[in-house]
């Protein structure tokens, strides 16, 4: 597997998400989802979106292609998509129907969770493909098969599976097929909602090799949602770690691993137990997640946060910059150990480990 | 875990608590004839007081079925169950109800298991009466506590009166667990016990359980499919693939270094932050074959990158490396030497061991 840097410096944004909040229900019995969520996805990069479950990821995947089912309201923020066809940006939250509708899977496009309940049982995998390209292209129909005999071999699918019905593939190859119809139409940007939560990690490890292969080949950005921090860790040139509907810190991949800023993504790392080297004992993180009804003031974590001080009960965090400051222009954290306006002890040694042998300032630290 | 009896020599001399000799379960083919599933192969399993065996393998490799047959929820189609080296044959009455006292089992989804229309007080009080017997209500009230402590649900006035959907799913699980404990087990099955939790609260259960496993000096059963969480958690640890068990051994052992090509194949497919650089594209491909027609020869022989011609034709039996590691692959026969140097290089896994 190959680890792609991510270019910082030139990466345009693809994907920008600001200030976006969902609430679920209405009126006074609404529940907030999401909470001013800020979020940009660069062209070309592989943007891990981690969290427990009921932390929002889903919500936010869906929220900001308009794809969320109700009762879930987008109650506010915007969604610019910048198309690199057209060199334009728009707002998705605030497109006709009609526009939207020519978006959807031509820019962007979602592999769900579960390909089990995303195919139709009742259709043949390959009409079912054709489907997703007559919706948006002017061809023959022999053309459109072709198209598809052409995807399927990409995931790695024999083409005369086309005339198979999705009861006949086994889970990995469905969830193939979930791949190749989400490229269809060779999208800029391709969601991927937890993937291959439901298949065992041999086939896990075949899917994520594939995408990494494809999006090296066809140069698609990618939003992967997960659980599990260790997979995108691997995965992803960057992640954003949520809690309780707040993004809590936004880093790249292997800084989240060695260097964890938030209490929290520390908490997590300290819930994996490693494969290999050194067996140590594992804590978890005590509690267990809150219910989005009836929140902790202040900050979100603080109940099971060990760090936690008098502050964090009264003021709300907001993501910002690390302890470390203009040392770590890219990374941000929503933590009031970081935040120098807010008196609280020194950060703990644990959220401040520097990596080693290698200078922070004004570089990349890659 | 240096405490444990798991590298004791002796280990192999006192009788297992719980064991399974030839186990195995044929479910037959709806409309198929006399076609049946071989969900479960002839497997040799033991259980030790004081000992975590995890069961690792791939969905449909046979690891839960192992542990409803243990749990005597099903009838097995051969083999036999020793419970203190005495066959367990009872299907009903007194000595089976004796059986599933001292044998009890934690499922996979305790949203599920818990009945939504009970309190915890309730689920609690059954487990109790059924399996202890009458007692004063005083003594039960102190049992019921003591249960809820034991499972760090403190305090326990505070959940007694809980219905299954107040209570998170940490909470939920280790309500299950106090539901097993009321019986005052022995041996505890637990099937996938923290793959439904949140991640940041299944090493606490992890935990729970092997703080309780040392204080009641119970045998425990562990089954997943994440075996890093069995390096965590297990002594030993068994290998499923296709129904039959292909490596067992000592957790760190079997972890560290696999023998069979199909360990191998899942480890080095683990996602595993600390091996960025050095990982390569794995040789992963393929896919479990199909239980009603399983492979002749080895299962694995059809996706093996080792796989030569007495593998497709013969079955592998256990063939043993050091301090009790074992692996059912042909490329450790002691005729096989060849095989095993082009294999793996110089230097194989059985001896990279020492």
């Amino acid at each position: 597997m190959t680890i792609t840097t991510p270019q910082r410096t030139q990466a345009e944004p693809l994907l920008e998400i600001r200030n976006l909040s969902v609430d679920y229900g209405y009126d006074d019995d609404a529940v907030r989802a999401l909470s001013n969520v800020n979020l940009t996805l660069h062209r070309g990069e592989i943007l891990g979106l981690a969290g427990e479950s009921g932390c929002g990821k889903s919500t936010l995947a869906y929220a900001a292609t308009r794809l969320l089912p109700p009762p879930g309201v987008i109650t506010g923020g915007e969604v610019l998509f910048t198309s690199s066809r057209s060199r334009e940006s728009g707002d998705l939250l605030r497109m006709s129907d009609k526009q939207l509708r020519a978006q959807r899977w031509r820019d962007t496009a979602i592999v769900f969770q579960g390909s089990m309940n995303a195919l139709n049982p009742v259709y043949k995998v390959g009409k079912q493909l054709i489907d997703g390209i007559a919706a948006h292209e002017k061809m023959s129909r022999s053309a459109m098969r072709e198209r598809a005999a052409e995807l399927l071999t990409m995931v790695g699918i024999s083409a005369d599976r086309l005339d198979s019905y999705p009861h006949q593939l086994s889970g990995g190859m469905r969830q193939r097929v979930m791949i190749a119809m989400a490229l269809a139409l060779e999208p800029e940007l391709v969601i991927m909602d937890e993937p291959t939560t439901a298949l065992d990690v041999v086939m896990q490890r075949q899917i994520v090799e594939q995408i990494i292969e494809l999006k090296d080949k066809l140069g698609f950005s990618v939003i992967f949602i997960t659980h599990d921090v260790s997979l995108l860790i691997e995965l992803a040139d960057r992640i954003a770690i949520m809690y309780a509907g707040e993004i809590v810190e936004d880093a790249g991949s292997r800084e989240v691993y060695h260097e964890p800023r938030h209490p929290y993504t520390a908490g997590l790392l300290h819930s994996f137990p490693p494969l290999r080297g050194p067996k140590r004992e594992l804590g978890g993180i005590p509690g267990s997640p809150p219910d989005l009804l009836s929140l902790p003031s202040g900050c979100r974590f603080r109940t099971r946060c060990p760090y936690a001080v008098d502050a964090c009960a009264q003021l709300v965090p907001e993501l910002g910059g690390t302890v470390f400051g203009d040392e770590e222009p890219h990374r941000s954290v929503a933590c009031h150990l970081h935040d120098d306006a807010v008196d609280t002890p020194a950060v703990p040694a644990e959220l401040a480990v520097r990596p080693e042998g290698r200078t922070l300032l004004g570089v990349d630290p890659r | 875990m240096s405490s444990h009896s798991h590298n004791d020599p002796d280990r192999t001399s006192d009788a297992p608590l719980l064991a399974a000799r030839n186990l195995t379960k044929h479910f037959p083919v709806k409309g198929g004839g006399s076609r049946v599933v071989h969900a479960v192969d002839s497997v040799d399993i033991e259980l030790h007081a004081g000992e975590v065996v995890a069961l690792v393998g791939e969905s449909g490799s046979g690891k839960s079925t192992i542990a409803r047959l243990l749990a005597k929820l099903m009838p097995h189609t051969s083999g036999d169950i020793l419970l203190e080296g005495t066959a367990v044959t009872a299907r009903f009455g007194r000595r089976f109800r004796n059986y599933c006292r001292r044998v009890q089992m934690i499922l996979q989804d305790p949203f599920a298991s818990l009945n939504p229309i009970h309190r915890v007080r309730y689920v609690l009080t059954r487990s109790i009466s059924i399996h202890r017997g009458r007692m004063s209500r005083d003594e039960r009230e102190r049992m019921l506590r003591e249960l809820l402590e034991r499972v760090d649900l403190t305090p326990p006035e505070r959940y007694l009166e809980k219905f299954p959907h107040e209570l998170s799913g940490g909470q939920r699980q280790r309500v299950a667990i106090a539901r097993a404990l009321g019986a005052d087990p022995e041996v505890l099955l637990a099937d996938e016990p923290v793959s439904m939790l949140d991640v940041s609260i299944r090493i606490g259960v992890l935990n729970l359980l092997r703080d309780l496993k040392d204080r009641f000096h119970l045998a425990v059963l562990y089954i997943t499919h994440d075996i890093a969480s069995a390096r965590y958690f297990a002594d030993r640890t068994v290998v499923m693939y296709a129904g039959q068990i292909v490596e067992r051994g000592p957790s760190e052992a079997v972890t560290q270094h696999p023998l069979h090509p199909y360990t191998q194949l899942l480890i080095a497919s683990a996602p595993d932050a600390d091996r960025l650089e050095e990982r390569e594209a794995t040789e992963a491909t393929g896919e479990p074959p199909s239980l009603i027609s399983p492979p002749t020869g080895c299962r694995f022989h059809p996706r093996c990158p080792f796989a030569m011609e007495r593998c497709r034709t013969d079955a592998p039996p256990m063939f043993s490396a050091e301090s009790g590691h074992e692996s059912a692959c042909w490329l450790y026969a002691d005729d096989a030497e060849a095989e095993r140097a082009a294999a793996f290089g110089a230097q194989t896994p059985g001896e990279a061991q020492a």
